[in-house]
């Protein structure tokens, strides 16, 4: 198939193909990391600039890493250290970065939709790194492609997801990649945090970690984030760990061969027990190799020669 | 596009022949299958590359490694493209430092292919030195590159085409010229 996109804004308009040839466009990735020089000169000349109004190393970091490997300049952009502290609107940044020519932006940003108004009034390409609770469709590409080599197929395989459902754009990107490659998905956490409405993705919701959990194929453990506690989300840290976190007893429920996923960062011993993070079964590392894979595969396929490029 | 006249230039018995030779040309040139490599291009060059393996474990009893490269992330002409090329593999199992790397592929024709798969050999370490073998010469050079081992040189004018047909079983190889068709390789 030919690659037409401009923009990679979300999955929720992906079809399976697609995601399969950027999952197969990684694959060949995968190989140029595991040279002495890993770098190949396919996106010379082109600029690929992060543009980040929230706090994130490890996206922005693969992004960078991805941009290098195949020889783009890498511009990195974080709105702690701009003019947005001076009070610059989101498009006017953005206009003056286009300004500069860049070829890819790559955004994050706290409102939901940011990156599909952009596309609207920019003529690079815009890949999403996370907006608001919508979407991370980076990270929904790479549990994709994380799962399928761990476990060479998608379809009927049982995938726990646990935590924060409900603020999670991991979450939302990862209903369309797994769930349209013919994943089961489970959705489990505390009832404020699980809306039962996510049903209508065609995923089970459940409040019951062991139900989740039981027979699973692959368990994904949500961040949980501190500051929910405040909100009243749930009542204490303590109480979430204990229904909520996966440790041993848990876990033993799931298959034989399960795999444990997490976006990171990980809070040890509240959602993921140190014994289960640092485990045989843990796949946490490979979701951070695969990332960096997917995130060239991204780059190279909207590097090319559309006439939106510079 | 209009389809022209196809043209088997070579059949299988032929191809065979023509591998053969240049198999013993690169044992006579290298004295020997000693330090030797092979690395076909993706894809058309991978087929041909394994024929000249086993030929050589024929005659010398000795297997040479063999691993395959797919040029596109070393193309030239990446952002004149339509479109983002397909990716294929690259598989090269073994150091190429200090060996007497052999390039295989189907059809020589600008050059730019060669000059690409050269740039992605240097990525993999420091032979010491890279030969080219090639089935088919068709001119039309547009970088100082020539191969060491030529199979059959075939004048062509640009707008035709050379296809070497290596997807089937060996029985069914053959070498065809096509006129008229989009060009196919470079």
């Amino acid at each position: 198939m030919d690659w037409k996109r401009r923009h990679v804004l979300g999955l929720a308009d992906f079809r399976p193909e697609e995601m399969e040839f950027v999952v197969d466009t990684a694959r060949s990735m995968e190989e140029v990391l595991t040279r002495d020089i890993k770098k190949v000169p396919a996106l010379r000349g082109k600029t690929v600039v992060n543009l980040f109004f929230e706090a994130s190393t490890r996206t922005r970091t693969s992004f960078e890493i991805a941009g290098k490997r195949l020889s783009a300049d890498v511009v990195n952009f974080s709105s702690a250290t701009s003019s947005v502290t001076k009070g610059e609107t989101l498009l006017d940044t953005a206009k003056n970065i286009e300004a500069m020519k860049p070829n890819i932006l790559i955004l994050r940003h706290p409102a939901s939709g940011a990156p599909h108004f952009l596309s609207r009034f920019v003529t690079c390409s815009i890949i999403n790194a996370g907006d608001g609770a919508n979407e991370h469709p980076s990270q929904g590409l790479l549990d994709l492609y994380t799962i399928l080599k761990a476990k060479g197929k998608i379809e009927g395989l049982k995938i726990a997801i646990v935590g924060d459902i409900l603020h999670s754009r991991v979450v939302r990107s990862d209903l369309h990649s797994l769930g349209r490659m013919g994943g089961k998905l489970w959705l489990c956490g505390p009832p404020t945090l699980v809306p039962r409405e996510m049903e209508r993705t065609g995923a089970r919701v459940t409040y019951d970690i062991r139900e989740a959990v039981k027979d699973a194929d692959v368990v994904m453990m949500l961040r949980i984030q501190l500051e929910r506690q405040k909100t009243a989300y749930f009542p204490s840290l303590r109480e979430y760990s204990r229904m909520f976190g996966l440790n041993r007893s848990v876990f033993s429920l799931a298959k034989d061969d399960a795999v444990i996923l997490h976006p990171g960062p990980v809070n040890r011993g509240i959602e993921l027990s140190d014994e289960l993070a640092d485990s045989a079964s843990s796949r946490i590392l490979n979701q951070v190799e695969s990332g960096v894979a997917i995130r060239m595969a991204l780059l190279y396929l909207l590097a090319g020669g559309h006439d939106a490029s510079h | 596009m209009k389809k022209g006249i196809r043209k088997v230039i070579l059949d299988a018995k032929g191809m065979e022949r023509v591998l053969s030779r240049l198999t013993h040309e690169i044992l006579e040139k290298n004295k020997g299958a000693e330090d030797l490599v092979l690395v076909g291009i993706m894809s058309g060059g991978v087929p041909l590359s394994r024929f000249i393996q086993e030929k050589i474990r024929t005659i010398e009893g000795l297997e040479v490694p063999a691993g395959y490269v797919d040029i596109t992330l070393y193309r030239d002409d990446l952002s004149r493209a339509g479109y983002q090329p397909r990716l294929k593999r690259t598989e090269i199992p073994f150091s190429i430092d200090e060996k007497k790397v052999v390039l295989v592929d189907d059809v020589l024709f600008t050059g730019r292919t060669i000059r690409a798969a050269l740039d992605a050999l240097i990525d993999f370490g420091r032979p010491r030195n890279i030969q080219l073998a090639v089935l088919m010469d068709r001119g039309h050079r547009e970088l100082p590159i020539r191969a060491d081992y030529v199979g059959r040189n075939v004048p062509t004018s640009r707008s035709e085409t050379v296809e070497v047909a290596v997807q089937g079983g060996r029985e069914d190889w053959k070498v065809l010229l096509n006129e008229s068709t989009p060009a196919k390789g470079e």
